[in-house]
């Protein structure tokens, strides 16, 4: 994709250039959202057609063509700054670095006191308004209803018990079959109908008669598609990776196009039965070409420099933290235990460090390096466990499994028939009402819950080595070289080389909820939205395999024989643990686990109590038994729409040796990914690191933010009135369009900052790391992700701006110091100020 | 004692409504505990009710409440009744409010109206309690308007979206149809009876037998009806397609009203007036025949619903159809548990209803097998596609009510631009006093000229109504129609009768009070926002809630809903209508209809719907 943009945006964009309807229709897909159906939920830049751009530039156009609110208000950010969230230092610092000190009182003055006009006047939709304006039709209240509903019926998953009657010859050719054998087709005008059948009728024969110019063409499909952008947004997704459909459809946007051009003229044609026309005859005034130039105004700019100054105020804090912050090692007898880089791990390993000194913890992506699909014992289909990007060409299955799909009778079709229906509201009609009392007052697990655990059956086995199986073109497991190839890799990344532990933990997570369908979105971004139980322990059986460590020892790794690697899962939601193949463990092993199991439960039970101050059905100072059970509650609560907070509120991740962090209370706000400085000279290592960090955690943030300033177009609004369609995406009502982005729910208590990126590492070597990887490159120079380095010896730091590193001290002196965070917080109301904890 | 009790049932959920009112709009933990504690008190006094009317052998309960007004030959009064049907209908009210106000507790913490949210539902309970208590047609109808403005209210409960309030306002004129019915129900009944008759009444079979012997149309007529008011109410044929499209507001109030409360209640009126109906043999082949039709297209239409909400809507509507074919061979018992058990199953459902995509992809990944046939494939292939197609368009039915009555108005009411209001005053004014002396001298003028002028000035009134329905862009003007056409309509009827002022006083002392109010507010409005039209949605409940509370209210009592006399008066401007004068009746019912939709249109497009200030998030328009 991103080679042939510029063509792709040359295309899009010019007016005297000819009408090509290949150019146009990428440029669509390119600037349609890109989410996946709902199973498939992945983070991403929701602005990513933007990327190319510096991150102010493109929130400016972004919000002239699309219309997307892309910062606060003016008013928002006022009031930050009258709370002291942002702090003067910060707005003078940005202020004084764009525009000079000479200027700083009349800037300061635009914001803080000038008013300014807000409103979003955008330019998409406003040459397809000239129907409803010059002609006095509304074309999208008389086509919408029916796309949807079309296309929701051809892609649908299993929710209709009668499914589109045609289905395998591509979405169009359906249609037509369709059209061509029914009395009363989708359409219903005479000339509709035979264009529709006539296959040599293409897009431009439509557009001819509907616009009637040729210059007009590329911006009147882009007014429609995005008078619909979900929609077309899921097309251009299935268009481009068909599998993620598990019940396949062929469909194009080229397809969807020309049927949504068909119903228009369909319409017309019944409204002015005498005659209608073209869109473009005695147009008087012309709108402006959607991708013209766009200008600066002085608003702009001072919603850029607030949002510098409220991201600095908070960056400022955390450096200041790290800065002052001791470096401290464990001490005593040594656990180790490697999490996911995950925001939300980052307390967890707090707490276990809080409770034992001696435990030493690690973070690197959550799929721990080894990539692959996972087919459970039954499961019809496998399912990537990787990073998105990535496409594994290996299989692992689970075997001997004795696990059970449960049933609930609530969600079978034969409720819906008449005679079913009849049978069912008089007999099951009254167990409904017992489940409801019971679900309402005594919350447990149902068969509609997700259930992290159940990802995998602890008890079966895995296809972890390669014996020669192949299936669907996928290796069956890892031959031994493979395997020691990605223990390696993983455990040099995080600069876990020597002095090994007896046990080593290594603990994907995962999330359970009900009731919700964006589950996927709360389990393991690095697993593809699936929890992280399987890679670990696949990872866990890779690493013990003696074959892997004679390999390992060769290239200078000595894992001694008395250490075991132990796989586990995380649940977040309900802050349990799950560990796998304990059986495994010599005596010794066993019972330093015994130790740090007790570890772990006390570290849970704190760190439930600690997740529970944003939650306000929780009084968070009782027992943290108590607090732990609700918590637990709410996983299973039909009535809970906020089972936990995912990544809300993250807003930097740091790379390098946990010593940085390790005295530093970071309220659950920043990803930690391990990282040696002193063992990469070459900077290999730290190119692995943000080539995943800048994408994953980068696009986690990204789509954070944008869900959190424009809520209703990038995000997708309160979930309370959402109805699933055909079990892809979620819909206001049973009319809307697709909403693609986060709920509210998700995103009320984020504060929309940009990721910091820490890295412990010299400016010089970071410098030439992030040029390497064009991709990872223009995360940084565009400042879609802001980069701070710390000096992995004299802890001196530098702020990347504009391609070159400049040093930078923190203003803030001032932080709070503190033995044990948590009694402390438990009354905090929003984000807590990062502390300095004392041993 | 019993008797005594009897008012309670309306007047605790009325007190939770009222108390409700009284929080501040942050107080979620007072307003969630209001709202379930009223809920809780309803249920445990209806089941105590209910224990102690069963050992008192499950008698009929009739008291006559209230006399609101009495004339020498008519008297408006609240009626309360209380059988087998209202103890089912009252419980299951109580016990699905109460759960589902525990369960939005949490569910809706945070949401912008909170507040307003629980509001509505205890002012929902109060309506519905009344309606299944009401004794007799003018106290249900008191109860009627209260749950229409109710789930006007829900389904437009985010009201900063197209849809929501498109489907609010598309609802409500469904169910100004369906008031129609009633209003014309009423009107006959009282030329009928000559007396506003109780339900309790009713039961009297000689007294029913000997009446519907001497008028059998006029019977027929009251059933049709009635029956009209509860298909729109159960969303039958043809107005079906209304209660998928109710499924705007958060889930849990769909769940109580779409999938299990206010559906039901057409069924209710259908099983109240049962006694009534009993002996019309044809009546009863409608009833299941309207029931078996809605029951079939409403069970295909549900088979290929893809979103999840939709599908149990059509399922739902499928299985109330086969409740009015039970409630039409008299199996009453039956259709109470067959209405017990949808509800519980659908409100059930609806709130489970996210879980879908965890258990079906589950399913799928589980169980996946290429392609499952349905028994449609052993159709014809031109057959199957056709049912396939006019399933998925819901067979027009959407569009039905607006290609037959909405769109012919509108565009009857477009051929009246030209009359604008300083053309209608100068020409309408004189006319209406000459209207007046003809009345002064109503004695003098012959007989056909008497007959006729009534529908003349019915004619004008309705004409205006139309004029206001369509005007798009001023305000005040169509404001002003409306009110004028009820004067209209307020002299027509007093040619009918000796002129009574003390009835036209009371007919129009709740629309000019109310229509200065509203006009009140729509100038405190322009002065501080120059977009103010009738063109398209504006928003402007945004910054301006307080007035668009105040109009709103204005906007009811002009439109004759039960917060002022207006109301009585519609009732009463009816009895003036002669039975046999159905063209007037009909003039009469219709401009009713259609004030109180242009009310809501002009409340909805300029306060509700995305903003016309776009300097915070607005969402699209096919959000």
């Amino acid at each position: 994709m991103r080679s042939d943009r510029d063509a792709v945006l040359a295309s899009a964009g010019t007016l005297d250039e000819d009408f090509d309807e290949h150019a146009v229709l990428h440029a669509i897909a390119h600037y349609l959202p890109a989410q996946a159906p709902l199973k498939d939920f992945i983070h991403h830049n929701t602005l990513h057609a933007f990327q190319h751009l510096p991150f102010h530039g493109a929130l400016m156009k972004a919000s002239r063509i699309f219309g997307y609110k892309v910062y606060l208000t003016v008013n928002e950010y006022r009031r930050l700054f009258r709370d002291g969230r942002i702090r003067p230092e910060a707005l003078d610092r940005e202020i004084v670095a764009r525009h000079g000190i000479s200027n700083l009182a009349a800037w300061k003055h635009k914001l803080l006191e000038k008013s300014y006009d807000n409103a979003i006047v955008p330019r998409i939709g406003s040459l397809r308004a000239h129907w409803k304006r010059d002609r006095r039709i509304d074309l999208d209240a008389l086509t919408h209803t029916l796309l949807f509903r079309v296309l929701n019926s051809y892609l649908d998953q299993g929710i209709a018990i009668w499914k589109f009657p045609v289905w395998d010859k591509g979405f169009l050719a359906s249609v037509r079959e369709l059209q061509r054998h029914a009395w009363s087709g989708l359409l219903r005008g005479e000339r509709a109908q035979r264009l529709l059948l006539d296959e040599g009728t293409d897009i431009e024969t439509l557009l001819e008669l509907l616009v009637g110019d040729r210059t007009l063409y590329a911006d009147y499909l882009f007014d429609q598609q995005f008078a619909h952008s979900g929609w077309s947004g899921l097309v251009a997704v299935i268009e481009g990776a068909p599998g993620s459909l598990l019940d396949r459809r062929r469909i194009s946007l080229r397809e969807i196009i020309l049927f949504e051009l068909l119903l228009e003229v369909d319409a017309l044609d019944r409204q002015f039965p005498k005659g209608w026309q073209p869109l473009a005859e005695g147009m008087k005034h012309r709108p402006k070409p959607l991708f013209d130039r766009v200008t600066e105004t002085e608003v702009d700019q001072v919603r850029a420099l607030w949002q510098e100054a409220y991201e600095w105020t908070w960056y400022d804090e955390l450096l200041a933290g790290i800065d002052m912050a001791e470096r401290r090692q464990p001490t005593g007898e040594c656990t180790q235990a490697i999490f996911c880089i995950d925001d939300r791990e980052c307390s967890l390993r707090r707490h276990l460090e809080h409770l034992d000194p001696g435990f030493d913890t690690y973070g690197t992506a959550g799929f721990f390096g080894v990539e692959f699909h996972y087919k459970p014992e039954h499961g019809k289909f496998f399912t990537k466990v990787a990073p998105a990007p990535v496409q594994p060409k290996y299989l692992v299955k689970e075997v001997d499994s004795s696990g059970k799909m449960e049933r609930d009778v609530h969600f079978t079709r034969h409720a819906h028939g008449l005679v079913g229906g009849w049978l069912i509201s008089q007999s099951l009609g009254f167990w409904s009402a017992l489940k409801l009392f019971v679900g309402i007052f005594w919350p447990s697990s149902t068969p509609g819950t997700s259930d992290s655990f159940k990802h995998m059956d602890a008890q079966a086995s895995l296809t972890v080595e390669h014996c020669g199986l192949f299936e669907d073109g996928l290796q069956v497991g890892f031959s031994v070289q493979e395997m020691a190839q990605r223990v390696e890799a993983t455990l040099r990344s995080i600069g876990l080389v020597k002095d090994f532990a007896a046990v080593i933990y290594v603990v994907g997570h995962g999330a359970s909820s009900v009731n919700n369908p964006h589950y996927a979105a709360y389990d393991c971004g690095a697993c593809s939205g699936r929890p992280g139980s399987v890679n670990a322990r696949v990872f866990c059986q890779m690493a013990n395999h003696p074959g892997v460590r004679s390999l390992l020892r060769e290239r200078g790794i000595g894992i001694p024989d008395s250490t075991r690697f132990l796989g586990a899962l995380h649940d977040t939601t309900r802050d349990e643990i799950a560990y796998y193949d304990e059986g495994t463990l010599d005596e010794a092993q066993r019972a330093a686990h015994a130790r740090s199991r007790r570890t772990f439960i006390e570290a849970l039970e704190r760190n439930a109590k600690e997740r529970s101050r944003r939650f306000p059905s929780i009084d968070s100072t009782l027992r943290g038994e108590t607090v732990h059970d609700r918590v637990r509650r709410r996983s299973v609560s039909l009535f809970e729409p906020r089972p936990e907070y995912n990544h809300a509120t993250n807003a930097a991740a740091i790379v390098g040796r946990r010593a940085l962090t390790r005295s530093v209370f970071l309220d659950r706000r920043a990803f930690l990914n391990s990282y040696d400085p002193l063992l990469d000279a070459d900077g290999n290592l730290l190119l692995g690191i943000l080539n995943a960090v800048a994408p994953v955690c980068g696009g986690i943030n990204l789509e954070y933010y944008f869900s959190r300033v424009d809520n209703q177009k990038l995000g997708a609004g309160t979930k309370l009135p959402h109805n699933v369609m055909g079990l892809i995406g979620v819909a206001n009502g049973i009319e809307g369009d697709l909403r693609p982005g986060l709920p509210a729910q998700m995103i009320e208590v984020h504060d929309p900052l940009r990721l910091l990126v820490v890295v412990e590492q010299e400016p010089h070597l970071v410098l030439r790391t992030i040029q390497r990887v064009a991709a990872t490159r223009e995360w940084f120079v565009n400042e879609w992700v802001q980069l701070v380095t710390v000096h992995p010896v004299d802890g001196s730091m530098h702020r990347y701006t504009k391609g070159a590193f400049v040093p930078f001290v923190p203003f803030t002196r001032d932080l709070p110091l503190t033995k044990d965070v948590l009694p402390d917080i438990e009354r905090v109301e929003g984000n807590a100020h990062i502390a300095i904890i004392q041993a | 004692m019993m008797r005594l009790l009897l008012p309670l049932f309306v007047l605790v959920p009325m007190a939770g409504f009222l108390i409700s009112l009284l929080l501040k709009r942050r107080a979620e933990m007072a307003l969630s505990r209001v709202a379930y504690l009223t809920a809780a008190a309803q249920a445990a006094l209806i089941s105590g009710f209910i224990v102690a009317w069963a050992m008192g052998g499950f008698g009929a309960i009739n008291v006559k409440e209230v006399v609101l007004f009495r004339s020498k030959d008519y008297e408006f009064f609240i009626d309360l009744y209380f059988d087998r049907v209202t103890a089912v209908y009252l419980f299951m009210g109580a016990v699905l409010t109460f759960l589902i106000t525990v369960y939005s507790r949490y569910y809706l913490h945070r949401e912008q109206g909170y507040k307003r949210f629980f509001n509505t539902i205890l002012f929902f309970l109060t309506g519905y309690s009344l309606t299944v208590l009401a004794g007799n047609f003018e106290t249900l109808f008191i109860g009627w308007e209260l749950l229409g403005l109710s789930s006007f209210l829900l389904i437009g409960f985010y009201r900063d979206r197209y849809l929501p309030v498109k489907n609010s306002v598309k609802v409500f004129s469904i169910y100004r149809v369906g008031d129609v019915g009633l209003i014309l129900a009423m009107w006959m009944s009282h030329h009928l009876w000559h007396e506003n008759i109780t339900f309790h009444k009713l039961h009297n079979y000689v007294l029913v037998h000997d009446q519907l012997g001497q008028h059998t149309l006029v019977g027929a007529f009251i059933s049709l009806a009635v029956l009209l008011a509860a298909a729109a109410k159960s969303a039958q044929l043809p107005f079906s397609s209304w209660l998928p499209r109710a499924m705007e507001g958060p889930t849990p109030s769909s769940a109580i009203f779409y999938g299990s409360l206010s559906v039901h209640i057409g069924a209710f009126l259908l099983m109240r007036t049962f006694p009534f109906w009993e002996h019309q043999f044809s009546v009863r082949v409608l009833i299941a025949l309207l029931g078996l039709a809605t029951g079939l297209l409403a069970a295909g239409t549900a088979r290929v619903q893809s979103s999840v909400k939709a599908q149990i809507a059509y399922s739902s509507i499928s299985q109330i159809g086969l409740i009015f074919i039970e409630i039409a061979l008299g199996l009453e018992l039956l259709a109470l548990v067959h209405f017990m058990g949808n509800a519980f199953l659908r409100t059930y459902q609806l709130l489970v209803s996210p879980s879908v995509v965890t258990y079906l992809i589950r399913e799928q990944f589980y169980h996946f097998t290429p392609r499952e046939h349905s028994f449609e494939d052993t159709l014809p292939k031109r057959l199957e596609y056709t049912l396939y197609v006019l399933c998925l368009r819901e067979w027009d039915l959407d569009t039905f009510m607006y290609r037959r009555l909405w769109n012919p108005l509108k565009r009857l009411g477009r051929a009246l631009d030209a009359l604008n209001i300083n053309r209608s005053i100068s020409i309408l004014l004189p006319v209406f006093i000459a209207g007046l002396i003809a009345l002064w001298q109503v004695d003098r003028l012959a007989a056909g000229l008497r007959h006729a002028l009534p529908v003349a000035m019915g004619l004008i009134g309705l004409v205006l109504v139309l004029r206001a329905f369509t005007e798009r862009r001023h305000v005040r003007r169509a404001l002003a129609m409306v009110i004028m056409g009820h004067f209209w309509i307020a002299l027509a009827i007093s040619f009918n009768e000796h002129f009574d002022l003390s009835h036209t006083l009371i007919y129009l002392s709740g629309v000019v009070a109310c229509g200065v109010l509203a006009i009140i507010a729509i100038n405190r409005l322009r002065r501080t926002e120059r977009n103010v039209d009738l063109g398209r949605f504006h928003g402007h409940v945004f910054e301006h809630p307080r007035i668009a509370l105040a109009f709103l209210i204005a906007c009811l009592g002009i439109a004759g809903f039960p917060i002022t006399p207006t109301f009585l008066g519609e009732d009463l401007i009816f009895s003036h209508i002669h039975p046999d004068q159905f063209i007037l009746a009909a003039l009469v019912a219709l401009s009713f209809v259609l004030n109180g939709l242009a009310l809501i249109r002009i409340y909805a497009r300029v306060f509700l719907g995305p903003h016309v200030k776009t300097y915070h998030e607005v969402a699209y328009r096919s959000a």
